[in-house]
């Protein structure tokens, strides 16, 4: 009963966060296909600058596939650890390796009191998970693997690959559009297009629909880089359980940090949608809105409490969640 | 040639290149289980070494307990002499050493100088560990032995499986129901 329930809400989460992806490079080459046929007054043009888009799209994801890990872990300030300093930390990461069966990442730890962790890297060959000496301290031996298998399960579903590609994608849609409005306002692509041909009523409404979608491209990009973050937040948790067969220490977790009122010094908005939960606190309260990288914890833990067959948390216990005790 | 006689051929052909993909996928297979055992062996290994520098670490306190600490070491030299008897009866041995362990961390609660001593409780962590090492690696080598088993006995690959010797693979068997297990909590913080 509850393993189906777990494989269910998996192969739901994988299908929408492909569809999601498939659609922001759909966006993507459809911007560059308006753009080129409003500014060079034809299809072909339009099929140029699609092109382009997806090529320096490529580029980019290509650059950060190689360099993306090193920049976010230095960027945080994580350092590695070993053996010696982290003994039961490594423990567990080797434990949850075997269960994923992913080679062992390397492991790294950021000084600060706020509980939170990451995985990033390009493959589980190249994985890193990097964990906060707060999360460390605060937590004991079963919700520290929850959250450890919680990461592996980012690393060995490709989420970590996923992300950043995502990344890169909605990047390149926001270059590609401010470029464009940048353009248009200064008037160079209107004198051309009117230049061009007498009866370009077909042309100006390419025009408008370009100049739209310029507006509206890098917003939707956006609303749906955090709709995938979301759906991948899930199946971690879902795969997580997976992993450590026990529900009980990611969720006994889950609560330990949303009650925590630290927040993460290192985190920025770059980097915010890569943790284990949000290490921004006031979006916290909205979090379940288009706007948030991670679900509301108390969804997250009304979802593992589903796959144990315990009812949902009422209001009551969901606002002292919320920090507010 | 005439044309039934190439037809003939063929399929034969066909058939020959189909059996070796068999075999081949089979024999890889095999391979997965025994990768799968030797990464279990290293564990148990682990686990069967470190066991007497925690029996001897609390030997000095516990002078009422000797039967806990004899069984513990019962239960290892049982688990190492089943190492050469297969995976069913090894998991057996192995099942029975954790469950005195357990017995033997549950009494270790009962005496305040063990908890508190750095020794026991690196001894304790590194045994938790190795436990949970051996259960990942338990589930995996299973998962491993189920494909085979189905794969050598499912249709067309039973009729290549059977002559060339291909047998069903033993499980690394889970342990029974915690039935009579004392139920301790292991956590260090």
């Amino acid at each position: 009963m509850a393993r189906s329930t777990f494989y269910q809400q998996a192969a739901a989460n994988r299908r929408n966060s492909f569809l999601m992806a498939a659609f922001v490079i759909g966006l993507l080459a459809l911007l560059g296909l308006l753009i080129g046929w409003a500014v060079f007054g034809s299809p072909t043009g339009g099929l140029g600058v699609a092109g382009f888009a997806i090529a320096a799209g490529g580029v980019s994801a290509v650059g950060t596939y190689f360099a993306g890990d090193s920049l976010v872990l230095a960027v945080s300030g994580a350092h590695e650890v070993d053996e010696a300093r982290a003994p039961q930390l490594m423990n567990v990461v080797r434990e949850l390796a075997i269960a994923a069966n992913v080679p062992m990442p390397k492991v790294y730890l950021i000084d600060d009191t706020a509980p939170n962790a990451f995985a990033t890297g390009r493959d589980p060959a190249h994985a890193s998970v990097a964990i906060t000496t707060g999360l460390l301290e605060k937590l004991d031996r079963e919700e520290l693997q929850g959250v450890i298998g919680h990461e592996l399960s980012h690393v060995r579903n490709y989420d970590i690959r996923f992300g950043l590609i995502v990344a890169v994608m909605v990047g390149v849609i926001a270059i590609l559009a401010d470029f464009f409005l940048r353009f248009t306002f200064w008037g160079g692509g209107r004198s051309r297009s009117s230049n061009r041909e007498g009866g370009g009523g077909a042309q100006l409404v390419i025009f408008l629909l370009a100049i739209s979608l310029a507006i509206l491209a890098p917003i939707i990009s956006r609303f749906i880089q955090l709709a995938v973050n979301r759906q991948r937040e899930y199946l971690a948790d879902a795969s997580a359980v997976e992993l450590t067969r026990n529900p009980y220490g990611l969720e006994r977790a889950l609560g330990k940090i949303s009650g925590d009122q630290e927040v993460l010094e290192v985190a920025n908005r770059g980097t915010q949608h890569l943790y284990f939960t949000n290490p921004i606190k006031r979006f916290e309260k909205r979090s379940s809105g288009l706007m948030s990288t991670h679900p509301a914890i108390i969804d997250r833990i009304n979802r593992l409490r589903e796959l144990t067959g315990d009812p949902p948390l009422g209001s009551a216990e969901a606002a002292s969640l919320a920090g507010l005790e | 040639m005439d044309l039934p006689v190439i037809i003939i051929i063929a399929i034969v052909v066909i058939l020959v290149v189909v059996a070796i993909a068999i075999y081949n996928s089979l024999v890889q297979k095999r391979l997965r289980i025994d990768e799968a055992f030797a990464q279990i062996e290293v564990q148990l290994k682990r686990r069967h070494d470190l066991i007497p520098n925690l029996v001897n670490a609390v030997k000095g306190y516990m002078g009422f307990e000797q039967k806990v600490l004899t069984d513990v070491t019962n239960a290892r030299a049982a688990a190492v002499a089943a190492g050469s008897q297969g995976p069913a009866q090894q998991a057996a041995a192995e099942n029975m050493l954790t469950s005195t362990l357990r017995s033997l961390f549950a009494v270790v609660e009962n005496y305040p100088e063990l908890k508190a001593n750095e020794n026991v409780l690196s001894l304790q962590e590194q045994l938790t560990t190795t436990e949970n090492q051996i259960s990942f690696s338990r589930q995996h080598y299973n998962a491993t032995v189920l494909d085979y088993n189905t794969s050598i006995a499912t249709f067309p690959n039973a009729l290549i499986a059977g002559p060339l010797g291909f047998s069903k693979r033993e499980f690394f068997d889970a342990e029974p129901e915690a039935a009579n297990v004392p139920n301790v909590d292991l956590s260090l913080s």
